[in-house]
């Protein structure tokens, strides 16, 4: 039996909290997250016998430090690299929803889109090709409507194949301007030199160029501490191989 | 050689160059259009309409003049439909107090009660609700039909490049709009301001746009004084451009003041957000308009009587008080006369400012009040003499012009201070909110007196 830590990311009202208690049932405590005003939810479930601590992060539209919340989401999947992270997007806003997805998978590749909701959007008439949307992002995507129990069992089975290595996304990277990728490819080398490839260096590159104050200082504290480099690597890195 | 972390983020900051986090932004947003464009059918409904409404009112060509457009149609039918109901309630009230004078006679009730009574409380609250009510019953539910068609968040939309500019944050475009409604409520809702520098920033600020205890002090000296020249038919439309000026002036020492503050005490860059454009719904007619009135007019209009009627009562109280020759009222405005010319103001103005820090609703009454206590005691039935106690106690147009300018930019009033207090929990910041606007209101009042006065246009 082995255990699993999965984070729950997604906007606010896309029914991530449904998802959690549908997931964990009574087995949850709530708290704050260290140091924030921001509530900590923490679940947990077994599924093909292991066991699952889900932690739902904030509801945020993104992932850039503009907020408590999107800090708190952010600095759980850089630094304590969850397991897996499963996306909630709202299928009646997809699109809006999923630029919170694109984030994410710039951060792991270790995640699952949950496309919830799907109930009401089939009531709008809103039709959505999940195997296209899987292709593009290249990683698992799964149609759900939480309230009625509708997916659960496929997210489940997705998250064991995932967890368990018999899955490995291959997920989208998004090409920035020339001048961007550039500026990325002379940083990457650096930030491997120092703190190697346990985190998403590409992502880091791109903080580090967008001016990220709050991370920047995160990074920088974490390093002085010796934290970075001491680090389990449980991050295969997009350029490891 | 890049060994350390600070060597980094060094190397990193002299690569950075400015926006680069929207371009990072719109790739991403671009990615995931093209990613739903191929892979989702949106049936033809809302969304699609939602998006070529938005197409239209959020272009960078048709936003600001749609926007423009609509704030004036909605100052303009305000002016237009107030006038009516306005003066039918004033003749109304005047009727009242016949009658009530009339008993008073026939009681044989002390005419000092009757003054503190009649003439007082009932004059100063009648003249509240005939010159504040139908405009309320009219700006605010057509304010909460765009508010419920979904127009104010496309405002905010158009108005963020401006205030980022300005070093503020986007959503202060809606908690100015706020502002519009009640300056104390518009306080409390810049809580959706994460920062604390820029939500310091909208609440200095907020106090620069016309609550609506300030609309109809600006829409009356409007259409009294800057509209009178002009063909009954255009006065409407004058009024409605000069209160429009107000209020553009008004946004305009909003984002200067934004500027100036963020380049000084509250330094900083504007943070990042994301906005929200809810789909644009049909809004349920009668029952926005229904709550719109009872809601807010009528509240708004509570809140003005139960502060006008005693405000009437002292306002009354020290004009019939003698101190040797004069009243106390006159003893206060002779005091405040030089500073009140030096801003084309007078000693009156003044005073009704400083007793109407209570709420901007009573410092028309009491202004008038003032007049009246002084002069004889004619009744104001409608806007010809109410026209011509102004002139009788040497106004001019700049009289009036500066009345508006110092409404608008002057200290906020005692509820939204105490607001301001409550959500900042600074008296530091609390007294800066009122002394950066009065300091504004004295500067632009001043200016304007010697450069009109100069040049000899009044």
């Amino acid at each position: 039996m082995r255990h699993y830590r999965i984070a729950l990311a997604g906007n606010p009202n896309t029914g991530k909290s449904t998802l959690f208690n549908e997931l964990t049932g009574l087995r949850q405590h709530t708290g704050n997250w260290p140091g924030k005003t921001v509530l900590h939810a923490e679940g947990s479930f077994s599924y093909q016998g292991n066991s699952y601590t889900l932690i739902d992060l904030p509801g945020t539209y993104s992932l850039f430090s503009n907020s408590a919340d999107e800090e708190v989401a952010r600095d759980y999947i850089i630094f304590e690299k969850p397991d897996a992270t499963i996306v909630v997007l709202d299928a009646t806003s997809l699109e809006r929803n999923m630029n919170l997805a694109l984030q994410v998978l710039e951060m792991t590749e270790q995640v699952i889109i949950c496309i919830n909701l799907m109930d009401e959007a089939r009531k709008i008439g809103i039709q959505i090709d999940e195997k296209k949307i899987a292709s593009r992002l290249g990683v698992p995507v799964i149609k759900m409507a939480a309230r009625n129990g509708e997916g659960i069992d496929l997210l489940l089975k997705t998250l064991h194949q995932l967890v368990t290595g018999k899955i490995s996304p291959q997920p989208l990277t998004i090409q920035y301007s020339k001048e961007i990728e550039e500026k990325i490819d002379e940083l990457i080398p650096h930030i491997q030199n120092l703190i190697g490839n346990s985190y998403p260096t590409r992502w880091i590159a791109l903080r580090l160029l967008d001016g990220d104050e709050s991370f920047v200082q995160l990074l920088k504290e974490k390093y002085s501490k010796g934290k970075l480099q001491f680090n389990p690597i449980r991050f295969p890195s997009k350029h490891a191989n | 050689m890049v060994d350390s972390i600070e060597k980094l983020i060094q190397y990193s900051q002299s690569l950075r160059k400015p926006n680069i986090r929207d371009e990072i932004v719109t790739q991403i947003y671009q990615t995931t259009r093209s990613i739903c464009q191929d892979s989702v059918i949106y049936p033809k409904t809302e969304t699609n309409r939602s998006e070529k409404l938005d197409q239209i009112l959020t272009s960078p060509i048709w936003g600001f003049p749609i926007m423009f457009a609509m704030l004036g149609v909605v100052i303009y039918l305000t002016i237009w439909g107030a006038n009516v109901p306005s003066e039918a309630l004033a003749n109304l009230f005047g009727i009242g107090e016949n009658y009530l004078t009339a008993a008073f006679q026939a009681l044989g009730a002390p005419s000092w009660l009757h003054g503190l009574l009649v003439l007082g409380l009932y004059r100063g609250t009648s003249w509240v609700v005939s010159v504040m009510l139908p405009p309320m019953a009219i700006f605010f539910p057509m304010f909460a039909l765009l508010e419920n068609f979904g127009y104010l968040p496309r405002v905010a939309f158009n108005m963020d490049r401006l205030f980022k500019s300005s070093g503020a944050h986007g959503k202060q475009a809606l908690t100015m709009a706020m502002g519009f409604g009640c300056n104390a409520a518009a306080i409390i809702s810049t809580r959706i301001i994460e920062s604390p520098r820029e939500r310091m920033l909208a609440i200095l600020t907020n106090n620069f746009v016309p609550c609506n205890g300030r609309w109809p002090t600006l829409i009356l000296l409007a259409s009294l004084f800057m509209a009178a020249g002009f063909a009954t038919g255009v006065q409407s439309i004058v009024t409605t451009l000069v209160v429009m000026g107000i209020v553009l002036l008004g946004i305009m020492v909003t984002l200067l003041v934004s500027w100036i503050l963020s380049k000084t005490a509250l330094k900083g860059i504007p943070t990042r957000y994301t906005l929200e454009l809810p789909p644009y719904r049909q809004p349920k007619f009668l029952n926005t308009i229904f709550r719109a009135t009872v809601d807010k007019s009528l509240f708004v209009l509570k809140r003005a009587i139960i502060v006008a009627a005693p405000a009437g009562l002292i306002t009354w109280i020290l004009a019939n008080i003698m101190i040797g020759e004069q009243s106390i009222l006159q003893h206060i405005t002779l005091f405040l006369d030089p500073f009140g010319k030096a801003l084309g103001l007078d000693g009156f103005i003044l005073m009704a400012f400083i007793l109407g820090l209570p709420a901007n609703e009573i410092v028309m009454p009491i202004l008038l009040m003032g007049y009246l206590a002084t002069g004889a005691m004619t009744e104001v039935d409608n806007m010809v003499e109410l026209k011509k106690i102004f002139v009788d106690h040497g106004w001019t147009w700049l009289t009036a012009l500066n009345m508006m300018l110092f409404s608008l930019l002057h200290y906020p009033c005692g509820t939204t201070i105490f607001t301001i207090y409550k959500e900042t929990k600074s008296v530091k910041w609390t007294i800066l909110s009122a002394v950066i606007p009065t300091a504004i209101a004295i500067t632009v009042t001043f200016i304007t007196a010697h450069v009109v006065r100069g040049l000899g246009l009044v």
